[in-house]
């Protein structure tokens, strides 16, 4: 059996299309499993419909919580504190959990003993049938830290299942952005796929997340989304692929109706054109490169 | 008045929408706070006059003095340490590290662990035709922009100044450190179903944080009845409009701010300000 590739769907700056490329792919791909690792976000599951939802709670760190009938008030969590995490109400101490990083450290420095670590759920994930396969995703609770993970979460229940039912590939939504969730998306992928536009900020964006990209080793491609909005910009971006040996996957011009199909709740490529072909010539030169890699 | 701009999803608008909205005002010093993609600029043009590397504190391990008691490692919530006894080594992991101090708290030989800086990106500091200009970019591969973020906040927002601040996308922590200090919150999203689920998991969060919350509708198209309805049962305004258009879209691919593409739309601006400061 062919190992198992993991192929992502980057961007750096955010409102691209991930998404819609994503979905549309999950359309080509045969023996995959989906899944949305934009725990912050997730929007994939709005197009792909999911059915027969099972899943579990996340908890995220323990953080810190003070038990104000041991506590003294002698502030020394409070200088300890590198996180800004303490404040006195009403003179007593008390811990803001959305501050807490959860490091220990008051805990630990608590001359009363009087701060344990607790834990808490910061979100869900789940598990779905679609009408393109399996599909994993996850919701982060509003505010919460660990995003990245969930992530991690995320994909190792989509590894699970991908090895279970012997799949080929698993094909990731990502979130958008360089940070931590981002590197758990990237840590251990096959290809990144990266969406971009031909904005001066979305050609800045595309350049620190192939940076990254490159960082982790793992190969990338460009999709030029909206690339009739700016011809001069597109150019930029073929120019700079070209310098750096990156594949110009496809483009796809502004089209409103992938935005129209959007709105309906529907994977664009099966009503949009313009998207179709760009689909398709992307879904070929990725499994060309994974044949050639053979 | 401190004015932070969010969006939960990315693209919707939010550095398009908050620097026109500083570039409208008399004064006004503009805050890019999406440190992990830092776009302000392009439309803001400041002239900046120094850059200041962000530096946070990391262990540094003296293996001929660690008794590779493995105490640091085991209290490490992160696991940004590893302590190998029979090969008499330390390891360490900067890029999991949250650089809590929990590691020298807990170290007993003197001086076997000392923290050192690390620096983690940049704050740029320059002026626009309006006021300052402060941004923090955060370095590639560095795990987390919350750091960054709360020392900008806490080292420079202390002024009467009227502040315009752009925030990360998302809805988790680095979006709740940049509006926690906000006297008001636009949200700018976009009529699509995606910019609906985002706009309601923002609102949850600047509900439990208390604060003033108004949402701006990006490319509209006429088709933002779902989003509307929604805002009426939670009760929050719509406070602005932008039409979706191919000459906007081209315009903003170009580097060209908002309240120069769309005539007008500058004094607009500026009267949604004095509304929302006038309460």
């Amino acid at each position: 059996m062919d190992k198992l590739k993991e192929i992502v769907v980057l961007s750096g700056k955010g409102g691209t299309g991930k998404t819609t490329i994503a979905s549309s792919l999950a359309v080509l791909f045969r023996n995959k499993i989906i899944a949305d690792a934009d725990v912050d976000a997730a929007n994939m599951y709005i197009l792909m419909n999911p059915d027969n939802i099972k899943g579990g709670d996340f908890a995220g760190k323990p953080v810190a919580k003070i038990d104000s009938k041991s506590c003294i008030n002698c502030g020394i969590c409070m200088d300890l504190c590198r996180f800004d995490a303490i404040d006195i109400i009403d003179g007593q101490h008390n811990i803001d959990q959305l501050s807490c990083d959860g490091c220990t450290l008051c805990s630990l420095g608590c001359p009363e003993k009087a701060i344990q670590m607790e834990p808490v759920m910061v979100g869900k994930w789940f598990s779905s049938d679609t009408e393109y396969g399996k599909f994993v995703y996850a919701r982060l609770d509003p505010g919460a830290e660990n995003s990245g993970n969930l992530v991690t979460m995320v994909k190792h229940q989509a590894k699970l299942l991908a090895e279970s039912e012997k799949m080929n590939y698993i094909l990731i939504d990502g979130p958008p952005g360089i940070g931590c969730p981002v590197t758990s998306t990237l840590s251990g992928a096959d290809y990144t796929i990266i969406v971009t536009e031909p904005s001066i900020s979305g050609i800045s964006d595309l350049k620190r997340i192939i940076k990254l990209s490159d960082h982790f080793k793992v190969k990338s491609g460009i999709v030029i989304n909206k690339y009739d909005i700016n011809s001069d910009n597109t150019k930029k971006i073929e120019a700079f692929a070209n310098e750096n040996n990156i594949d110009i996957l496809g483009k796809v011009p502004h089209s409103f109706c992938i935005i129209d199909e959007i709105s309906k709740r529907t994977i664009p490529v099966g009503q949009c054109r313009d998207l179709k072909e760009p689909i398709t010539e992307i879904y070929k030169k990725i499994t060309d490169y994974f044949e050639l890699q053979k | 008045m401190k004015i932070a701009v969010i969006s939960g999803k990315g693209g919707t608008g939010k550095t398009y929408f908050s620097t026109s909205l500083a570039m409208s005002l008399e004064e006004a010093d503009f805050f890019d706070l999406d440190v992990e993609e830092p776009n302000g600029y392009i439309f803001i043009k400041p002239v900046i006059s120094d850059e200041v590397q962000y530096i946070l504190p990391v262990p540094e391990i003296d293996e001929d003095r660690c008794t590779f008691c493995n105490k640091c490692a085991e209290s490490c919530a992160y696991n940004a340490l590893s302590i190998l006894p029979q090969l008499q080594k330390a390891l360490f992991f900067p890029e999991l590290c949250h650089s809590c101090g929990v590691c020298s708290f807990v170290c007993p030989v003197d001086e076997a662990l000392i923290e050192v800086d690390k620096d983690i990106g940049v704050i740029r500091r320059g002026k626009f035709s309006r006021g300052n200009f402060i941004e923090g970019k955060l370095n590639i591969g560095e795990p987390s922009g919350v750091p960054l973020i709360s020392g900008i906040m806490k080292d420079h927002l202390n002024t009467e100044r009227t502040v315009i601040i752009d925030s990360p996308p998302g809805t988790s922590c680095p979006v709740v450190e940049s509006i926690k200090k906000a006297d008001y919150v636009i949200i700018v999203t976009e009529p699509t179903p995606f910019g609906l689920s985002d706009m309601k998991l923002v609102i949850e969060i600047v509900k439990d944080l208390g604060k003033r919350t108004g949402v701006v509708i990006n490319k509209d198209r006429g088709d933002s009845k779902d989003t509307e309805e929604f805002l009426r049962k939670c009760g929050i305004p719509v406070i602005f409009r932008i039409p979706y258009s191919l000459e906007i879209q081209k315009s903003y691919s170009k580097g060209i701010p908002l309240i120069d593409t769309v005539p007008g739309i500058g004094k607009k601006l500026k009267r949604l300000y004095e509304d929302i400061s006038n309460g």
